[in-house]
């Protein structure tokens, strides 16, 4: 009988063994699905797009200021200048509203406040983009064509819708990173007879500056992929804008507007325009881990 | 208090900034939310909601069963396979090159532009597979685009488990398995639901990817391999012809509830984790 | 700890419900495989008139589903192509390059492109040659042409757009580059808007705005300006007075379906054909 025992318990552990293996593979392969869908990403949308500039040409593709896909005319200088503007406007009034944002929430509001803030800025988060497009059609364009007379489709449009949809990436971001600052920093500040306002910008914030320069990235990054929200606002005219009054296109709308019909060279070429917006993801990502592990922390 | 510490009017001024900042966040929220709700709920009701849109009718039952479809099938194929890896990154891996890869990976996939994840499933799913525009290429585009957030979050939550859970179960004589399965998870559950339902406002916020591989057929998909149009490609669509303002509106109340629902199931869940 | 349990159940039933949903309707699918389905693609001029025509259709016809969705011409046009749909449509000729792909072209109506403005401006007519400088943008001012003194934005569809390539003809929008090549000489910072809908909404909401429509997305919300005196109306397309007008496509492949074949045969019957009246010129 003990021996009868002893064989029962080796099959038991082998099997264990057996269902061990079996699930750490499982484990294993579903963490390589990500790599392998990242890979496929990167080669269908490359493959597709990168013939389509060897074919215009790098310079003429990049360089070029006309887009007239029927004739044959594919530069999308303007799209990428287009997305750039939109993206830096979107910074310079998104990036300060959402670190003072973050600052009040995580070194002045009391815990009571904070508790009605941050679900309040988690749900800014879950807006759907096309909402932010629809509030800027129905709303921010008619008050610019209002001041402005220039029917309100604009690179200032974008800018505002844009601006406000990075809010909540910035401010969670850099509270997070401001709350990670230990407490001994702003005591030892305040001590040392700095007031609150000398300890959050000359202490706190320096200490938290990785941190809020990934939330800025982040934040960048969400901008310059904006698809739905940009179309509804941006009037989508081909065009290098002059001013921030300019009507304008940025690369993700070129791609949505046109890719329902476009075939042969002019669907390449919008796959090209993928493969730069890619492009600019991935120096931003690289960039962001190159300036985290410089700074170390 | 705070006031009796602003040493001089700079200061002042500073501390007015930060206030502001702070009101003009919430400003934002508010303005969007009452505009659209003060416009919607008038033209929200019954039929509206439960009315097809063909011919004379204008409702958007469609749309609705469209994206609940839509959530229920990314959320079935997404959650095993986020789960999964977390596990293996969290549980089983050990530092190294590979595992420097999927985090990598990850949080690529993370970055990038949802235009382009349509862009993918347009070639991949609709023309190379030959799935065309239907519910099955929207929902394995969608599948890769909220792998990350359900990775990460199950990430932080099965970090979040005590270490002794673990050892206690293995002293007892638990497979490593069995105390993944019997332990691990059932600690860490609060906090993977709140991913999942992260993900499904995520999912049910999309527009630009599903636009392009789910297609615009404004019926109530009979089969994953038919063109299905969600609630939030409907309300591009109304916005951009400007069919209807009043159903634009209603649309965008609905998207704005269901938003506001899904973010307070997770908040509930995120509680309970902390307690 | 309960409290927990008692939230995670809800959460898990609204999935459990949301899943239910769809296996439900996959259900429903099933008891419905013996449908017939036709899918038609393309121009978003031609839209309308074909949902019409397909809901007067599918009334007549049990167990025929029909979905009909606007894109834009060389949506369509591709979409047959490639099979990606039983019936493109096109609100343009054939390009010389399409023509090669062996498309069988039906032609189901005849429309009208209708210049059009806000109802509050206050120009009426123009000859095709301002219309042709207004899209050029050699005349950027409404008090040039008898208007307000204000900006004039130009609307226009997206390049691809059936409607375009057709009011471009027509107007004579096109110039040839030094290689022979054509191209749209339209003005540069036009706003661009992706189908028909998109310019109307465009047109109603801006005071200054200009634009083309098909006439079978024509209402009281935008004022149709008559051009070198003839008013943008059917009855003047069918007399020839009115010549900004393009032909209706149904484009099909080898491939075609006896339930696409008897659909387009019902458009060009009397009954289908007194449908395109209403809103388009009947093909005779």
């Amino acid at each position: 009988m003990n021996i009868e025992n002893e064989t029962l318990k080796k099959k038991l552990i082998s099997k264990n063994r057996m269902a061990e293996n079996i699930f750490s593979k499982i484990f294993f392969l579903s963490a390589l699905i990500s790599i392998m869908s990242l890979i496929v990403i990167i080669v269908f949308v490359f493959a597709k797009g990168v013939p389509a500039i060897l074919e215009i040409g790098l310079m003429d593709f990049v360089f070029g200021k006309l887009w007239r896909p029927s004739s044959n005319d594919f530069g999308i200088l303007p799209m990428i200048l287009g997305s750039i503007y939109a993206t830096i406007g979107a910074l310079l009034i998104g990036v300060p509203i959402g670190i003072l944002t973050a600052v009040y929430i995580s070194e002045i509001a009391t815990k009571k406040i904070r508790r009605i803030i941050i679900p309040m800025v988690e749900l800014l988060a879950g807006i759907p983009s096309v909402i932010y497009g629809f509030f800027g059609l129905i709303v921010i364009i008619p008050l610019i064509d209002k001041g402005f007379d220039n029917g309100g489709n604009s690179l200032l449009a974008a800018m505002i819708i844009l601006g406000i949809m990075i809010l909540p990436t910035i401010i969670n971001i850099s509270d997070a990173s401001l709350r990670a600052v230990p407490k001994e920093y702003r005591e030892n500040s305040l001590a040392l007879g700095a007031s609150k306002i000398q300890t959050i910008f000359g202490v706190v914030l320096p200490a938290a500056k990785s941190g809020v320069l990934t939330a800025v990235v982040l934040g960048l990054g969400r901008a310059i992929g904006e698809t739905m929200a940009v179309i509804l606002v941006a009037g989508n005219s081909p065009q290098i804008p002059n001013s921030i009054f300019d009507r304008f296109r940025s690369m993700t709308a070129n791609i949505a507007i046109e890719m329902g019909y476009a075939f042969g060279l002019h669907q390449e070429a919008l796959f090209a325009t993928g493969v730069v917006l890619f492009v600019f993801i991935i120096i931003l990502n690289l960039g962001l881990n190159l300036f985290i592990r410089k700074v170390g922390d | 208090m705070i006031k009796l510490l602003l040493r001089n009017s700079k200061e002042k001024i500073i501390y007015g900034l930060i206030i502001s900042s702070a009101l003009i966040t919430m400003g934002i929220l508010f303005w969007i939310f009452i505009f659209i709700v003060m416009n919607g709920m008038p033209h929200l009701n019954l039929q509206f909601i439960f009315s097809n849109y063909s011919g004379e009718e204008t409702g958007i039952f469609p749309m609705i069963i469209n994206t609940l479809m839509v959530i229920g099938i990314t959320i079935i194929i997404a959650v095993p396979i986020g789960i999964s890896t977390a596990i293996y990154l969290v549980e089983y891996a050990k530092n190294g090159r590979v595992v420097n890869v999927i985090r990598f990976s990850v949080e690529l996939l993370a970055g990038i532009p949802s235009i382009i994840y349509g862009l993918f499933g347009m070639v991949f799913f609709v023309t190379i597979l030959n799935f065309n525009w239907s519910i099955l290429s929207g929902t394995l585009t969608l599948s890769i685009m909220i792998l990350p957030t359900i990775i990460r979050t199950t990430e932080e939550a099965l970090i979040s488990v005590p270490k002794e859970y673990r050892e206690g179960s293995l002293s007892l004589g638990a497979s490593k398995i069995r105390t993944i399965m019997k332990v691990v998870l059932p600690s860490a559950q609060s906090g993977i639901l709140t991913g999942i339902i992260l993900g499904m406002g995520r999912i049910s916020g999309e527009t630009a990817a599903i636009y392009l591989t789910a297609g615009m057929v404004p019926r109530i998909a009979r089969g994953i391999l038919e063109s299905g149009r969600t609630l939030s490609v409907h309300m591009y669509l109304l916005a951009k012809e400007g069919i209807s303002f009043e159903e634009a509106y209603a649309t965008a109340t609905i998207l704005l509830l269901l938003t506001l629902i899904l973010n307070i199931m997770a908040k509930i869940l995120s509680r309970n984790q902390e307690s | 700890m309960k409290m927990i349990n008692k939230k995670v159940a809800s959460v898990f039933l609204v999935g459990i419900l949301t899943v239910g949903l769809f296996a439900g309707c996959d259900k429903a699918a099933d008891n419905q495989t013996g449908e017939e389905y036709l899918s038609i693609v393309g121009s978003t001029s031609v839209t309308p008139v074909v949902t019409k025509l397909a809901d007067a259709y599918m009334a007549k016809n049990d167990g025929v589903k029909i979905d009909v969705q606007g894109i834009g011409s060389s949506a369509g046009v591709k979409a047959a192509y490639d099979k990606s749909a039983d019936v493109g449509m096109s609100s343009r000729n054939l390009k010389e390059e399409e023509k090669q792909w062996g498309l069988t072209e039906t032609i189901i109506a005849y429309d009208g492109i209708a210049v059009s403005v806000h109802p509050s401006n206050a120009t009426a007519k123009l000859t095709t040659d301002q219309v042709k400088d207004v899209f050029e943008g050699t005349i950027t001012n409404w008090s040039e042409i008898g208007g307000k003194d204000e900006e004039i934005i130009v609307v226009s569809r997206e390049d691809g757009s059936g409607t375009r390539g057709a009011f471009e003809g027509l107007v004579g929008l096109v110039a040839k580059d030094a290689d022979g090549n054509k191209y749209s000489t339209l003005v540069e910072d036009a706003l661009i808007a992706d189908g028909n809908g998109a310019v109307k909404a465009n047109i109603a909401s801006k005071e200054n705005a200009i634009g083309y429509l098909s006439f079978s997305y024509l209402d009281e919300s935008v004022k149709t300006l008559s051009i070198n005196d003839v008013k943008p109306l059917v009855g003047n397309i069918e007399n020839g007075t009115y010549e900004i007008s393009r032909p209706f496509l149904l484009l099909t492949n080898d491939a075609i379906t006896n339930l696409a074949n008897d659909f387009i045969e019902y458009i060009l019957s009397d009954e289908g054909q007194s449908i395109v009246a209403e809103k388009l010129i009947t093909v005779k």
